[in-house]
Protein backbone atom coordinates (compact mmCIF):
# COMPACT_ATOMS: atom_id res chain seq x y z
CA UNK A 1 0.00 0.00 0.00
CA UNK A 2 1.39 3.60 -0.01
CA UNK A 3 2.61 4.81 2.83
CA UNK A 4 2.05 8.10 4.16
CA UNK A 5 2.53 10.07 7.57
CA UNK A 6 0.74 13.67 8.69
CA UNK A 7 2.56 16.74 8.28
CA UNK A 8 3.61 18.40 11.37
CA UNK A 9 0.49 20.55 12.41
CA UNK A 10 2.34 23.63 12.57
CA UNK A 11 2.69 23.19 9.13
CA UNK A 12 -0.60 22.23 8.18
CA UNK A 13 -1.97 25.40 10.64
CA UNK A 14 -0.01 27.45 8.52
CA UNK A 15 -1.56 26.15 5.41
CA UNK A 16 -5.20 26.86 6.80
CA UNK A 17 -4.36 29.99 8.59
CA UNK A 18 -6.15 32.26 6.15
CA UNK A 19 -9.43 29.98 5.92
CA UNK A 20 -12.27 30.20 8.29
CA UNK A 21 -14.22 27.58 6.99
CA UNK A 22 -11.89 24.08 6.24
CA UNK A 23 -13.63 20.70 4.85
CA UNK A 24 -10.86 18.02 5.98
CA UNK A 25 -11.28 14.83 3.75
CA UNK A 26 -10.03 11.59 4.54
CA UNK A 27 -9.30 8.39 2.68
CA UNK A 28 -10.52 5.09 3.51
CA UNK A 29 -7.97 3.45 1.68
CA UNK A 30 -4.21 2.57 1.92
CA UNK A 31 -3.69 5.94 4.42
CA UNK A 32 -6.53 4.43 6.72
CA UNK A 33 -4.76 1.32 7.03
CA UNK A 34 -0.82 2.69 7.47
CA UNK A 35 -2.80 4.40 10.42
CA UNK A 36 -2.25 8.85 8.83
CA UNK A 37 -5.25 9.66 6.71
CA UNK A 38 -8.49 7.69 7.90
CA UNK A 39 -11.78 8.70 9.94
CA UNK A 40 -9.56 8.31 13.05
CA UNK A 41 -7.09 10.22 12.24
CA UNK A 42 -8.89 12.88 10.48
CA UNK A 43 -10.75 12.78 13.74
CA UNK A 44 -7.76 13.76 15.51
CA UNK A 45 -6.54 16.37 13.50
CA UNK A 46 -9.68 17.95 13.54
CA UNK A 47 -9.70 18.12 16.87
CA UNK A 48 -6.07 19.12 17.16
CA UNK A 49 -6.77 22.10 14.59
CA UNK A 50 -9.97 23.45 16.58
CA UNK A 51 -8.35 23.87 19.67
CA UNK A 52 -5.46 25.39 18.41
CA UNK A 53 -6.82 27.70 16.45
CA UNK A 54 -9.86 28.58 19.33
CA UNK A 55 -6.82 29.56 21.53
CA UNK A 56 -5.61 31.61 19.42
CA UNK A 57 -8.54 33.20 19.17
CA UNK A 58 -9.35 32.76 15.50
CA UNK A 59 -11.87 29.72 15.41
CA UNK A 60 -11.55 27.44 12.57
CA UNK A 61 -15.02 25.90 11.18
CA UNK A 62 -13.59 22.48 9.98
CA UNK A 63 -16.22 19.79 9.14
CA UNK A 64 -14.43 16.35 8.80
CA UNK A 65 -15.53 14.13 6.16
CA UNK A 66 -13.85 10.85 5.38
CA UNK A 67 -14.15 9.20 1.29
CA UNK A 68 -14.27 5.59 0.57
CA UNK A 69 -10.97 6.91 -1.66
CA UNK A 70 -9.94 9.60 -3.05
CA UNK A 71 -8.26 8.09 -5.81
CA UNK A 72 -11.31 7.64 -7.89
CA UNK A 73 -13.19 10.44 -9.66
CA UNK A 74 -16.90 8.56 -8.63
CA UNK A 75 -15.75 9.56 -4.81
CA UNK A 76 -14.38 12.50 -5.04
CA UNK A 77 -17.71 13.33 -7.03
CA UNK A 78 -19.35 12.96 -3.82
CA UNK A 79 -18.13 15.86 -2.13
CA UNK A 80 -19.85 18.03 -4.85
CA UNK A 81 -22.78 18.89 -2.29
CA UNK A 82 -20.44 20.42 0.04
CA UNK A 83 -18.27 22.25 -1.73
CA UNK A 84 -20.17 23.28 -4.24
CA UNK A 85 -22.01 25.91 -2.35
CA UNK A 86 -19.50 27.78 -0.99
CA UNK A 87 -19.71 26.28 2.26
CA UNK A 88 -16.09 26.29 2.99
CA UNK A 89 -12.85 28.05 1.52
CA UNK A 90 -10.57 25.74 1.61
CA UNK A 91 -10.04 21.92 1.36
CA UNK A 92 -7.82 19.89 3.38
CA UNK A 93 -7.07 16.34 2.43
CA UNK A 94 -6.03 13.47 4.69
CA UNK A 95 -4.74 11.21 1.16
CA UNK A 96 -1.75 9.99 -0.22
CA UNK A 97 -1.12 13.33 -2.73
CA UNK A 98 -3.39 11.48 -5.16
CA UNK A 99 -6.58 12.54 -3.34
CA UNK A 100 -5.89 16.36 -2.98
CA UNK A 101 -4.83 16.42 -6.56
CA UNK A 102 -7.75 14.63 -7.70
CA UNK A 103 -9.86 17.47 -5.61
CA UNK A 104 -8.15 19.99 -7.39
CA UNK A 105 -8.96 18.97 -10.56
CA UNK A 106 -12.13 18.97 -9.50
CA UNK A 107 -13.63 21.86 -7.66
CA UNK A 108 -11.98 25.06 -7.86
CA UNK A 109 -10.88 25.44 -4.23
CA UNK A 110 -7.79 25.99 -2.59
CA UNK A 111 -6.43 22.31 -1.56
CA UNK A 112 -3.70 21.56 0.71
CA UNK A 113 -2.24 18.35 1.61
CA UNK A 114 -2.09 17.04 5.12
CA UNK A 115 -0.08 14.22 4.72
CA UNK A 116 3.04 13.39 3.00
CA UNK A 117 3.42 10.07 0.61
CA UNK A 118 6.49 8.22 2.08
CA UNK A 119 6.75 5.22 0.42
CA UNK A 120 4.52 1.94 -0.95
CA UNK A 121 5.42 -0.20 1.43
CA UNK A 122 4.20 -2.94 4.20
CA UNK A 123 3.62 -2.91 8.12
CA UNK A 124 6.28 -4.80 9.76
CA UNK A 125 4.50 -4.76 12.86
CA UNK A 126 1.82 -2.74 14.63
CA UNK A 127 3.32 1.01 14.26
CA UNK A 128 6.25 -0.51 11.83
CA UNK A 129 6.06 0.26 7.74
CA UNK A 130 9.42 0.23 5.47
CA UNK A 131 9.36 0.21 2.23
CA UNK A 132 9.31 -2.62 -0.22
CA UNK A 133 8.71 -1.40 -3.82
CA UNK A 134 9.34 2.41 -5.60
CA UNK A 135 7.55 0.91 -8.64
CA UNK A 136 10.31 1.06 -11.18
CA UNK A 137 7.57 -0.72 -13.56
CA UNK A 138 9.06 -3.56 -14.51
CA UNK A 139 9.15 -6.05 -11.36
CA UNK A 140 12.64 -8.55 -11.49
CA UNK A 141 12.47 -9.66 -7.80
CA UNK A 142 12.42 -13.31 -8.74
CA UNK A 143 16.30 -13.06 -9.83
CA UNK A 144 16.60 -12.45 -6.44
CA UNK A 145 15.37 -14.63 -4.06
CA UNK A 146 11.35 -12.72 -4.13
CA UNK A 147 13.33 -10.01 -2.87
CA UNK A 148 13.88 -6.23 -4.34
CA UNK A 149 16.89 -4.56 -5.02
CA UNK A 150 15.86 -1.71 -6.49
CA UNK A 151 13.80 -0.43 -3.23
CA UNK A 152 15.92 -2.14 -0.65
CA UNK A 153 19.12 -1.52 -1.30
CA UNK A 154 20.34 2.39 -0.87
CA UNK A 155 22.51 2.24 -4.16
CA UNK A 156 19.33 -0.05 -6.18
CA UNK A 157 22.59 -2.19 -7.10
CA UNK A 158 21.89 -4.92 -9.45
CA UNK A 159 25.25 -7.09 -8.28
CA UNK A 160 25.76 -6.72 -5.31
CA UNK A 161 26.45 -6.33 -2.79
CA UNK A 162 28.64 -3.22 -2.39
CA UNK A 163 31.90 -2.75 0.23
CA UNK A 164 29.33 -1.05 2.53
CA UNK A 165 27.57 -4.19 3.43
CA UNK A 166 29.05 -5.12 7.32
CA UNK A 167 27.68 -7.98 9.80
CA UNK A 168 24.30 -7.73 7.27
CA UNK A 169 23.88 -4.68 7.33
CA UNK A 170 24.14 -1.19 5.18
CA UNK A 171 26.45 1.58 5.50
CA UNK A 172 23.97 3.88 5.35
CA UNK A 173 22.24 3.36 8.60
CA UNK A 174 22.46 0.42 11.23
CA UNK A 175 18.67 0.69 10.67
CA UNK A 176 18.51 -0.68 7.35
CA UNK A 177 19.37 -4.49 6.82
CA UNK A 178 21.70 -5.09 3.75
CA UNK A 179 19.07 -6.60 0.94
CA UNK A 180 22.29 -8.18 -1.10
CA UNK A 181 22.88 -10.28 2.67
CA UNK A 182 18.88 -11.13 2.24
CA UNK A 183 19.31 -12.29 -1.23
CA UNK A 184 22.77 -14.05 -0.14
CA UNK A 185 20.84 -15.84 2.72
CA UNK A 186 17.97 -16.69 0.85
CA UNK A 187 19.47 -17.68 -2.37
CA UNK A 188 21.45 -20.66 -0.20
CA UNK A 189 18.12 -21.44 1.36
CA UNK A 190 16.95 -22.33 -1.46
CA UNK A 191 19.62 -23.61 -3.13
CA UNK A 192 19.72 -21.32 -5.84
CA UNK A 193 23.14 -19.40 -5.06
CA UNK A 194 25.23 -20.65 -8.12
CA UNK A 195 22.48 -18.36 -9.78
CA UNK A 196 24.07 -15.20 -7.49
CA UNK A 197 26.78 -16.02 -10.07
CA UNK A 198 24.91 -13.92 -13.31
CA UNK A 199 25.77 -10.64 -13.85
CA UNK A 200 22.72 -8.56 -14.64
CA UNK A 201 23.01 -5.59 -17.08
CA UNK A 202 22.15 -1.89 -16.21
CA UNK A 203 18.60 -1.63 -15.57
CA UNK A 204 16.69 -0.16 -17.77
CA UNK A 205 14.56 3.03 -16.49
CA UNK A 206 12.41 3.73 -19.07
CA UNK A 207 9.37 2.14 -17.24
CA UNK A 208 10.07 3.72 -14.33
CA UNK A 209 9.90 8.06 -13.87
CA UNK A 210 12.60 8.35 -16.60
CA UNK A 211 9.86 7.58 -19.16
CA UNK A 212 8.22 10.61 -17.64
CA UNK A 213 4.85 10.23 -15.99
CA UNK A 214 3.03 6.94 -16.43
CA UNK A 215 -0.66 5.92 -17.30
CA UNK A 216 -1.86 2.47 -18.06
CA UNK A 217 -5.04 2.49 -20.73
CA UNK A 218 -7.06 -0.82 -20.32
CA UNK A 219 -9.52 -0.99 -23.34
CA UNK A 220 -11.08 -4.44 -21.78
CA UNK A 221 -11.81 -2.36 -18.55
CA UNK A 222 -13.18 1.40 -19.91
CA UNK A 223 -17.52 2.02 -20.39
CA UNK B 1 -14.45 4.15 53.27
CA UNK B 2 -15.99 7.90 52.60
CA UNK B 3 -13.19 9.34 51.05
CA UNK B 4 -13.14 12.86 50.03
CA UNK B 5 -11.83 13.56 46.65
CA UNK B 6 -12.14 17.23 45.04
CA UNK B 7 -15.67 17.62 43.74
CA UNK B 8 -14.49 19.30 39.57
CA UNK B 9 -13.29 15.24 39.32
CA UNK B 10 -16.30 14.04 36.84
CA UNK B 11 -15.68 10.43 36.05
CA UNK B 12 -16.22 8.76 32.46
CA UNK B 13 -15.92 5.24 33.03
CA UNK B 14 -14.71 2.87 29.93
CA UNK B 15 -14.16 -0.71 30.67
CA UNK B 16 -10.17 -0.70 30.36
CA UNK B 17 -7.97 2.00 30.01
CA UNK B 18 -7.22 0.03 26.56
CA UNK B 19 -10.19 1.29 25.18
CA UNK B 20 -9.75 5.16 25.81
CA UNK B 21 -8.39 6.42 22.46
CA UNK B 22 -6.05 9.86 21.44
CA UNK B 23 -9.26 11.90 20.30
CA UNK B 24 -11.10 11.08 23.94
CA UNK B 25 -8.95 13.03 25.47
CA UNK B 26 -8.81 15.96 22.91
CA UNK B 27 -12.15 16.31 22.82
CA UNK B 28 -12.49 17.14 26.40
CA UNK B 29 -9.65 19.69 25.67
CA UNK B 30 -11.09 20.48 23.13
CA UNK B 31 -14.66 21.04 25.04
CA UNK B 32 -13.07 22.54 27.44
CA UNK B 33 -12.13 20.46 30.27
CA UNK B 34 -8.96 22.45 32.23
CA UNK B 35 -7.45 18.69 32.23
CA UNK B 36 -7.72 14.88 32.14
CA UNK B 37 -6.49 12.06 33.15
CA UNK B 38 -6.52 8.41 32.70
CA UNK B 39 -6.59 6.40 35.71
CA UNK B 40 -5.64 2.64 34.99
CA UNK B 41 -5.12 -0.15 36.21
CA UNK B 42 -0.83 -0.67 38.10
CA UNK B 43 1.62 -2.15 35.57
CA UNK B 44 1.66 -5.80 35.17
CA UNK B 45 -2.04 -5.88 36.41
CA UNK B 46 -4.44 -5.42 33.26
CA UNK B 47 -6.76 -8.06 32.71
CA UNK B 48 -6.39 -7.78 29.37
CA UNK B 49 -2.65 -7.90 29.35
CA UNK B 50 -1.61 -4.68 27.81
CA UNK B 51 -4.64 -2.03 28.12
CA UNK B 52 -2.73 0.03 30.48
CA UNK B 53 0.13 0.13 28.84
CA UNK B 54 -1.24 1.00 25.45
CA UNK B 55 -3.47 3.91 27.34
CA UNK B 56 -0.03 5.31 28.87
CA UNK B 57 1.33 5.57 25.04
CA UNK B 58 -1.94 7.51 23.83
CA UNK B 59 -1.39 9.55 26.42
CA UNK B 60 1.94 10.31 25.63
CA UNK B 61 0.86 10.62 21.81
CA UNK B 62 -1.87 13.38 23.01
CA UNK B 63 0.90 15.24 25.36
CA UNK B 64 2.66 15.51 22.55
CA UNK B 65 0.28 16.82 19.75
CA UNK B 66 -0.82 19.26 22.80
CA UNK B 67 2.98 20.46 23.26
CA UNK B 68 2.94 20.86 19.69
CA UNK B 69 -0.63 22.92 19.60
CA UNK B 70 0.45 25.58 22.53
CA UNK B 71 -1.45 23.59 25.18
CA UNK B 72 0.16 22.69 28.33
CA UNK B 73 0.75 18.79 27.79
CA UNK B 74 0.53 18.72 31.96
CA UNK B 75 -2.97 19.19 31.49
CA UNK B 76 -3.00 15.94 30.26
CA UNK B 77 -1.43 12.70 32.39
CA UNK B 78 -1.65 8.90 33.10
CA UNK B 79 -1.80 7.55 36.61
CA UNK B 80 -1.50 3.63 37.58
CA UNK B 81 -4.36 2.91 40.42
CA UNK B 82 -5.45 -0.10 41.52
CA UNK B 83 -9.04 -0.85 42.02
CA UNK B 84 -8.95 -1.18 45.23
CA UNK B 85 -6.86 1.55 46.47
CA UNK B 86 -9.41 3.98 46.77
CA UNK B 87 -6.61 6.24 49.00
CA UNK B 88 -4.46 6.72 45.68
CA UNK B 89 -7.40 7.34 43.54
CA UNK B 90 -8.41 10.48 46.23
CA UNK B 91 -4.79 11.17 46.33
CA UNK B 92 -4.77 11.59 42.56
CA UNK B 93 -7.56 13.13 41.96
CA UNK B 94 -5.55 15.82 44.24
CA UNK B 95 -2.54 15.80 42.57
CA UNK B 96 -4.31 16.65 39.32
CA UNK B 97 -6.76 19.00 40.77
CA UNK B 98 -4.09 20.91 41.96
CA UNK B 99 -1.81 20.63 39.13
CA UNK B 100 -3.93 21.69 36.66
CA UNK B 101 -5.32 24.55 39.52
CA UNK B 102 -1.43 26.14 39.03
CA UNK B 103 -2.38 25.64 35.58
CA UNK B 104 -4.86 27.88 35.24
CA UNK B 105 -8.37 27.50 33.53
CA UNK B 106 -8.34 25.78 29.85
CA UNK B 107 -7.50 28.54 27.52
CA UNK B 108 -10.30 26.84 25.57
CA UNK B 109 -12.89 27.76 28.33
CA UNK B 110 -13.26 31.37 27.59
CA UNK B 111 -16.89 31.41 29.13
CA UNK B 112 -16.24 29.95 32.87
CA UNK B 113 -12.52 31.12 33.84
CA UNK B 114 -13.15 30.66 37.22
CA UNK B 115 -14.51 27.21 37.20
CA UNK B 116 -12.47 24.13 36.70
CA UNK B 117 -13.04 21.63 35.04
CA UNK B 118 -11.09 17.89 35.28
CA UNK B 119 -11.88 15.15 33.80
CA UNK B 120 -10.91 11.00 34.91
CA UNK B 121 -11.12 8.46 32.17
CA UNK B 122 -11.01 5.40 34.10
Amino acid sequence: MVIAERKPIEEILAMVADFKKVLLVGCKGCVTVCCAGGTKEVGILGSALRIARKKAGNPLALVEHTLERQCDPEYIEQLAPMLENGEFDAVLSMACSVGPQFIAKRYLKQVFPALNTTFIGGSLEHGVWAEFCQSCGNCIIHNFGGLCPISRCSKSLMNGPCGGSSGGKCEVSNEIDCVWQLIYDRMTALGQVDRMRKIFPIKDWSTSRDGGPRKITREDLKL
Amino acid sequence: MRLNYPPNVRIVAVPCTGRVDMIHLLRAIEQGADGVYVAGCMEGECHFVSGNLKARRRVEAVKKLLREIGIEPERVEMFNVSASDGPRFAAVAREMTERVRGLGPSPLAKDHPLDLHLQAVG
